[in-house]
């Protein structure tokens, strides 16, 4: 008898199943991607290392290093949420996965629940690598800001991955390629991310308060620093989420 | 062949799509599907049979889910597609024309991830076997030639062991030896009452593994039948007759053949040496050929019988060329 002839009903796998085999795959996806790997931890190590041994940071806080880290982590999250899923999924839609993935008992939720678990699990191995090169260099961070810290650090992924979904799914591949790389180099130098909004120019702080990096780096250093929440930024990271999230419902093209 | 009427895999109504607005046509959307219906039963092959921009997709797409339709009703397997949720799409495999794979993947592992979001689906090895996917298992996608991601698609869109298989134009880009593979294992899933609905341009296709044909064109339905209905049913722009055949040879250049073939049927010499005769063809004549060939001291160098074809009905009905 064939294998194809199948007395019982196909069922799907359960959802739970389905979301995490997704995210893994993705996640593995996003590992074996040597530009990924690049962006996702070589260069946000780079950057750490050429904060700590210029002296931008300098009277910001305890040491160059510790007010470093937590902007380096937040521009972890910039890079595999914003720039990585965006690109990825830029060309899975071009190639039409998006399409025959959403016939599949995965569907499109499941689809989009296995991109936002990649990014999470990919950020939690930024964490580890970046964190224990930081220690390893002398971070010290505060005890008391790891709970907020990680917890906005997720917000700001998820903030991230919308708008990434919302640039992948409004134009073409190589547009959001260039897009989203151009974005994370002027958000990373100047949207207030590693580089405190006070350290810029008086024109861009204005502005820098109320931008997704901007937010995600001054809480990052609020947490980490001083062991508090920011709450203003933690609130404008959450607008940022729904309002990207609601326009990528609204606007995503599957094909 | 009778249409059971009970429970059919697949029934579309007065489909109807429109797209838009388009710029190119003022701000106005553009109707690509006007009317279609159709029911696809377990157990056979259905096909769509059109040229480009028929319309074929855009149904198959309604029908999977993957477009809103604007009108008409769909029942696949009892449910509407459009609001159906992972258990129907458990029960269907979908390949797509351009194959939706992504291209960094290697086929195993990607068979392997598909597999995992069914409960019960094909052993991943003997799927890979019967595709001969296992010849370039750790390849990846983007390095395989057209047939190979052709075999893999509809490996990713059997791993589920559907009930129902859609397949968009399944033997694009297929070399003999694979189109050879793969229409044997559609026939076999057909024999073990999977319901298969494949859209194709190709008359060939259609003609080898079609139970059921849809014509469509310009988002309508022209015709439908079996592959023998609509053979029988459309003979022929004059004769009436039940088997028009037309009847190949070469031999020397500028024959009078008008002595030799009584009216009836029509002798044509398209290109120098190679002659057509089209009509109700008989034993009679094919004899009355011979013989003055043999007066004649004519041996054709070749000759060749052939039935009306699926093509020259899909010809008559549109006025327009498939391919």
């Amino acid at each position: 008898m064939s294998p194809a002839a199948t007395q019982q009903t196909q069922q799907p796998a359960s959802l739970l199943r389905r979301v995490l085999l997704q995210g893994k795959y993705e996640a593995l996806t996003m590992l074996r991607n040597g530009e990924q790997l690049i962006l996702a931890v070589v260069l946000p190590l780079l950057a750490l290392v050429g904060l700590t041994v210029t002296p931008f940071l300098d009277g910001m806080g305890s040491s160059r290093i510790n007010v470093a880290v937590p902007g380096i982590l937040a521009l972890c999250a910039m890079s595999t949420a914003f720039t990585g899923q965006g690109i990825a999924t830029g060309f899975d839609r071009r190639y039409g996965v998006l399409r025959f993935l959403s016939t599949t008992p995965l569907g499109r939720g499941g689809l989009i629940a296995g991109k936002v678990l990649s990014v999470l699990a990919v950020l939690c191995l930024q964490v580890v690598v970046v964190g224990a090169v930081a220690m390893a260099l002398g971070w010290k961070p505060v005890a008391a800001g790891w709970l907020p810290g990680l917890a906005l650090l997720a917000l700001g992924a998820a903030a991230f991955t919308a708008l990434g979904l919302l640039v992948a799914g409004t134009v073409r591949p190589e547009a959001t390629l260039a897009i989203t790389n151009l974005l994370w180099i002027l958000l990373g130098a100047m949207g207030g991310i590693v580089i405190p909004a006070e350290r810029l120019p008086a024109a861009a702080q204005a502005v820098v308060h109320f931008l997704p990096s901007g937010a995600l780096g001054e809480s990052m250093r609020a947490a980490f620093l001083g062991g508090a929440l920011n709450g203003g930024a933690a609130l404008i990271l959450l607008l940022w989420t729904v309002i990207a999230g609601a326009a990528a419902i609204r606007w995503f093209k599957w094909n | 062949m009778v249409r059971s009427p009970q429970s059919p895999v697949l029934s579309i109504h007065g489909l109807i799509k429109d797209v838009g607005p388009l710029s190119s046509l003022d701000g106005k959307m553009l109707r690509v599907v006007s009317g279609v219906s159709l029911v696809a039963e377990r157990g056979q092959v259905t096909a769509l049979l059109g040229a480009n921009g028929a319309g074929k997709t855009t149904t198959l797409e309604c029908a999977q889910g993957l477009q809103k339709r604007s009108g008409g009703t769909i029942s696949l397997l009892g449910q509407d597609p459009a609001t159906a949720g992972a258990d129907l799409r458990a029960r269907v495999g979908v390949m797509l024309q351009d194959g939706g794979l992504p291209p960094s993947a290697r086929p195993l592992p990607l068979l392997r991830h598909i597999a995992g979001l069914y409960a019960r689906p094909w052993p991943v090895e003997d799927l890979v076997g019967r595709l001969g996917i296992d010849a370039f298992s750790r390849t990846g996608v983007r390095r395989l030639s057209g047939g190979q991601k052709q075999r893999l698609a509809l490996a990713a869109a059997l791993i589920g062991r559907p009930e129902v298989l859609f397949l968009d134009e399944p033997s694009a880009g297929l070399d003999p030896q694979s189109r050879q593979l793969v229409f044997d294992l559609i026939a076999e899933l057909r024999d073990s009452g999977m319901g298969i609905i494949l859209t194709t341009h190709l008359m060939d296709d259609a003609q080898r593994l079609a139970d059921y044909v849809y014509i469509i064109d310009g988002g309508r339905n022209v015709a439908e039948g079996t592959v023998q209905e609509l053979l029988q049913r459309n003979p022929g722009a004059d004769q009436g007759a039940e088997h028009v055949r037309t009847l190949v040879f070469e031999a020397p250049p500028g024959l009078d053949l008008s002595r030799v073939l009584p009216d009836g049927v029509d002798v044509s010499e398209p290109r120098a040496g190679s002659y057509t005769v089209t009509g109700t063809l008989t034993p009679g004549h094919l004899s009355a050929l011979a013989q003055w060939w043999d007066q004649q001291g004519i041996m054709p160098a070749s000759m060749s019988l052939q039935a009306r074809s699926l093509e020259d009905v899909f010809l008559d009905i549109s006025g327009k060329d498939i391919r």
